[in-house]
Formats: C-alpha cells, sequence, structure tokens
C-alpha cells in the first residue's frame, strides 16, 4: 500500500490550497468544521477517502468519528442545531451544500448502523426496500438483485429458505447481514458502518468482516470501530482522531507500527482511550 | 422492640392496607358484574336479537338498538380513526419541538378527560340545530369527537416506541420521510395503534350522554342516517328510568350485552398485542 502513503494530510493548515483530485479519490474533505449546537465536534477535518478501499476511523468515545461519518451522508442534518461548515467533495461536488438532494446523496451512500435495524417485515422485502423505491423492476429482475446483495452480504445460503421470514427473526449476526444485503441491493457508491459489529458475538463478528473485505473491492467503504483489531485485520487506511482533531491519517500498517504522531502511538498501544 | 421489628411491623401494616385497598377495588367490580349478570342474564332471549325495542307491556328485543349502536360506532370510528393517527403521526414524527405540537398535545389531552356531555352539546349545537332534527350521523360525530383524542394519544406514544435507529435506517436508505411513515414506521407500530383504536371502540361504545343530545332514539327500525336512531346507551338510560318492569329488565339485558362487549374487546385488544409479540419470537 505504498500508494497510499501519498495521502497523510496532517491536521495543519497546510492544504489550504485546492489539491487536484486523484484519480481513485471518492471523499475529499476540506476543513470541515461542525457544531452540535454550541459545541464544537469537528475541528478543521482535512482528508481523503479512495475509492475501492476500507478507510477505518478510529479514536476514543467522543473523538467525533462517528460524527464525521454522519457527515458524509448528511445524517446529521435530520437534527436541528447540526451544522457543519468547510467543503466536502463526493466525485468533485460538495454535498455540504443546501441545494443538494439529500434522498439522492443518500441512495448513493448507504449507512449499516451499530444495531441491527431490520425492518417489521419479511427477509426479501428487508432486501428489496430500497430497491422498490428506486425502480420498477419486474419480479424476476427484483429477485436476482435481491439474491445478489444477499449473496454479496454471505447471507444467501442461511436464509433462501426463509426469505418469507420476518426480518426480526433472524439472530443478531443475521439481522445484520441483512442491514448490510438492503443497503447494497440499491447499488450504492459508498457504505457507511458505524460499529457494525459492536452489538454482535465474536464468530458474527468474523462473518461481518469477511462480508466487508469482498465489498471492497466495489464500494468505497468507511468504518467506524472501537476496536482496533479489527481495523489493523481489515482497514487499508486508518485514520485516527481525538477531541474532534483529525490527528493522523494513513495506511493501516504504519499507524499501528510506526505512527508519526506520539498520541497515535498511546492509543493505539493502549496505554490511553 | 428494635428498629427491625418496627421495620417488620409497619411492613406488614402496608402489605396489609395495599391488599385491602385492591380486595376493595375489586369486590366493587364484582359486584357489578354480578348484578348485571344475574339481573341481565334473565331477559337475554333469541328475541333481543331480533326483536324491535316494544312499547310498554309488550314483548320485545333490543334488535334496532343494537344495530344502531354498532352502525353509530362504526361510522364514528371511520371519521375519527383517520384524523387521530394522522394527528398522532404529526406530533411523533413531523411536529417534534414545535409549539404547534405542544398546544395540539395539551388540547389533545384537556379533551380526552372533557366530559362527554359537552361533547354531545357541542355536536347538537354543530348538527343537530342546523339540520333542524336529530339524526344517526350526528351521534356518529360525536362518538368522532370522543374517539380522535384517545386515537391520537395511543397512536403518537406507540410511534415514539419505535427505535429511532430503524427510522434512521430508513433515512440512510434515501427513503422520504413519508414512506418511512407509511412502508417502515406503520407496520412496526400495528399492535399498538390497533390497540388504541380498539380501546377508543370500547369507550365510545358506551357513551350515552354524547347520543342523548344528538342520535337520541328511536323506537322502530331505522337504517336512515338522516334521523333519529335507536342505540343501546340511551335506551338503557331512558328504560331503566321508566316505571315498566318489562322495560327495566330491557335495560338489564342491554347493560349486560355492552359489558360483556366491551369485555371482549379489551380482550382482544390484549390478545392482539401478545399474539403478534410471541409470533415474532417464537421465530427465534
Amino acid at each position: 500500500m505504498s500508494t497510499t502513503a501519498e495521502i497523510v494530510v496532517p491536521n495543519a493548515g497546510a492544504s489550504a490550497e485546492v489539491a487536484p483530485r486523484r484519480k481513485n479519490e471518492k471523499y475529499s474533505i476540506r476543513h470541515l468544521n461542525f457544531h452540535y449546537g454550541e459545541s464544537q465536534a469537528l475541528k478543521d477535518i482535512n482528508l481523503e477517502l479512495l475509492d475501492r478501499n476500507i478507510t477505518a476511523f478510529i479514536g476514543p468515545s467522543g473523538c467525533g468519528k462517528s460524527t464525521l461519518l454522519r457527515v458524509l451522508n448528511r445524517m446529521y442534518s435530520l437534527y436541528p442545531g447540526h451544522r457543519a461548515t468547510g467543503e466536502v467533495l463526493l466525485d468533485g461536488r460538495n454535498i455540504l451544500e443546501p441545494s443538494v438532494d439529500v434522498a439522492s446523496l443518500r441512495f448513493r451512500v448507504g449507512m449499516v448502523f451499530q444495531k441491527p435495524t431490520p425492518f417489521p417485515m419479511s427477509v426479501f422485502d428487508n432486501v428489496a426496500f430500497g430497491l422498490r423505491l428506486a425502480h420498477r423492476l419486474p419480479r424476476a429482475r427484483l429477485h436476482e438483485r435481491v439474491e445478489a446483495a444477499l449473496r454479496e452480504a454471505v447471507l444467501w445460503d442461511e436464509v433462501k429458505d426463509k426469505l418469507s421470514q420476518d426480518g426480526r427473526s433472524l439472530s443478531g449476526g443475521q439481522q445484520q447481514r441483512l442491514c448490510i444485503a438492503r443497503t447494497i441491493a440499491v447499488h450504492p457508491e459508498v457504505i457507511l458502518f458505524d460499529e457494525p459489529t459492536a452489538a454482535l458475538d465474536p464468530i458474527s463478528t468474523l462473518r461481518i468482516e469477511e462480508t466487508l473485505q469482498s465489498l471492497c473491492e466495489k464500494y468505497c467503504i468507511v468504518i467506524v470501530t472501537h476496536n482496533l483489531q479489527q481495523a489493523a485485520r481489515i482497514s487499508k487506511v486508518t485514520a485516527f482522531m481525538y477531541l474532534g482533531q483529525l490527528i493522523e491519517a494513513g495506511p493501516t500498517e504504519k499507524i499501528f507500527t510506526a505512527p508519526s504522531n506520539r498520541r497515535t502511538d498511546d492509543y493505539v498501544t493502549g496505554r490511553f482511550g | 422492640m428494635t428498629r427491625l421489628q418496627i421495620r417488620k411491623i409497619v411492613s406488614a401494616g402496608a402489605l396489609a392496607f395495599a391488599g385491602l385497598a385492591t380486595l376493595i377495588g375489586l369486590a366493587c367490580l364484582a359486584a357489578i358484574l354480578w348484578t348485571l349478570i344475574s339481573k341481565g342474564l334473565a331477559g337475554v332471549s333469541q328475541a333481543t336479537f331480533t326483536q324491535m325495542t316494544p312499547p310498554p307491556g309488550s314483548a320485545g328485543g333490543l334488535l334496532n338498538a343494537i344495530y344502531g349502536s354498532l352502525l353509530m360506532t362504526g361510522i364514528g370510528l371511520a371519521i375519527g380513526a383517520p384524523i387521530g393517527i394522522l394527528a398522532g403521526t404529526y406530533l411523533a414524527e413531523y411536529g417534534r419541538g414545535r409549539t404547534l405540537s405542544t398546544v395540539v398535545r395539551f388540547v389533545n389531552d384537556v379533551l380526552l378527560s372533557a366530559p362527554s356531555i359537552i361533547v354531545g352539546l357541542f355536536v347538537y349545537e354543530l348538527l343537530v340545530i342546523r339540520m333542524g332534527h336529530f339524526s344517526a350521523i350526528a351521534g356518529a360525530v360525536a362518538l368522532a369527537v370522543i374517539a380522535i383524542p384517545v386515537t391520537v394519544r395511543t397512536t403518537e406514544d406507540m410511534i415514539n416506541l419505535i427505535p429511532q435507529g430503524m427510522k434512521d435506517a430508513s433515512t440512510a436508505l434515501g427513503v422520504h420521510h413519508w414512506r418511512t411513515v407509511t412502508s417502515v414506521i406503520y407496520p412496526a407500530a400495528r399492535s399498538g395503534i390497533l390497540t388504541g383504536l380498539l380501546l377508543a371502540v370500547a369507550r365510545i361504545s358506551g357513551e350515552t350522554a354524547p347520543l342523548l343530545f344528538t342520535a337520541l332514539n328511536n323506537q322502530f327500525w331505522s337504517t336512515d342516517l338522516n334521523a333519529p336512531m335507536a342505540n343501546l346507551p340511551v335506551v338503557i338510560f331512558q328504560f331503566a328510568l321508566s316505571p315498566y318492569s318489562d322495560w327495566q329488565q330491557l335495560a338489564w339485558t342491554g347493560a349486560l350485552l355492552i359489558t360483556v362487549s366491551i369485555l371482549l374487546l379489551s380482550i382482544a385488544a390484549r390478545g392482539i398485542v401478545s399474539a403478534m409479540n410471541s409470533n415474532r419470537s417464537s421465530r427465534r
């Protein structure tokens, strides 16, 4: 991963000039500040996220990593008093602009949450949910897309005989993969994972991690995790955040073995956090 | 005496009082039910469900009153349920933190405990005076006005029970809010909303005062919504106050019918909830 070494953007004001877009760069975050009412949750974040790649956000609780994730699909704009300034370019277009249609943005940028959130409907309908709203697909085509999504989420073999069962009747790990299948069924370009395995047992966690690795060949994946081993296992790029600041970002191997910042070193070696 | 002994005595005393209070409450209920059953059951026969309310001194039944009650309750629910559910949805999903929703919630709570006779007078002014006569439709509207606040309250409460994560997950798929409401929130809150509707039916099916001012009563079979219509509560009211023993017997029978049907509705409401919950967990 020597190529990604160049994307390390120290959180100084040095990169103020608009840099030319790299060819597989999906997101470009420039001078992003975020406020919850009075308190500032993100301070001058500068970061690039690559396509066909897994980027992990790590850091102690309250460091702003989930907030940053929620800026990427504008989930924050559901709540009054939350505001972001700066630029977040998705394929060169600033998604923070008010003219951006958030529904179609979220259609391109899927999100999987910490707690599995199956909808109160059958397994099949759960996966078909977003698809049905977006396209009018003929029955056979819809079935194909649902099956493909379930296969991609490594869930098909376990649920192919229970497609008409309520999605909530699956186990926790299966529910989470169902949510992943529901997200990828609409063919997003980016998938955001907010601590997707925090509520799961180790075996389900392993399953989800395998799923993530197979997905990274097609999507730009961003994952927030408290589990450092998980970040080390699955991500190619890791960004360490602390107190609303991006301390250091770079190839995962480098962040975990030879970080350039002392606080990163302290965190990944378990001395604080 | 040690402190421990004192505390034990106090505890035993509290338990005894709580038990006594429960006993008194239950005894009142049992006495009401027993009186109803012993006096009402004697009058239940085939004629109760096949014949009209009779003039004094002749045999008859309650068919026109049963039909009228069912019809007006049904229409009242048909008017009240959509309004109540949509208003409850507004309060839970759209009006969060807005002054309007605070006001609506407060007014709704006031309406929830408003004496039903006021509702009857309101509809009397609104419809009966303008139409110039009592009518079944006015009765149904009065019942709807009573059903709305119950439905608003239960709908809002039930929607608020749905985890925010589920709504967020739907939003994160690029789904517009209204679709989230109809496709995710309503199905998830279905059993709760349904229970609320059944409770609203139970509430309005026994209301007398609003019908006295609106539907009044009708001794004969009538399906005309624009005319006065017989109904169980008003029939019970009038027959129970009459000096004729056969009318009084019919009043007891009618009271038993209403009580049993409300009891069944409440049991059904509980049954639906537990069936929906166990249905889900049994598949785990």
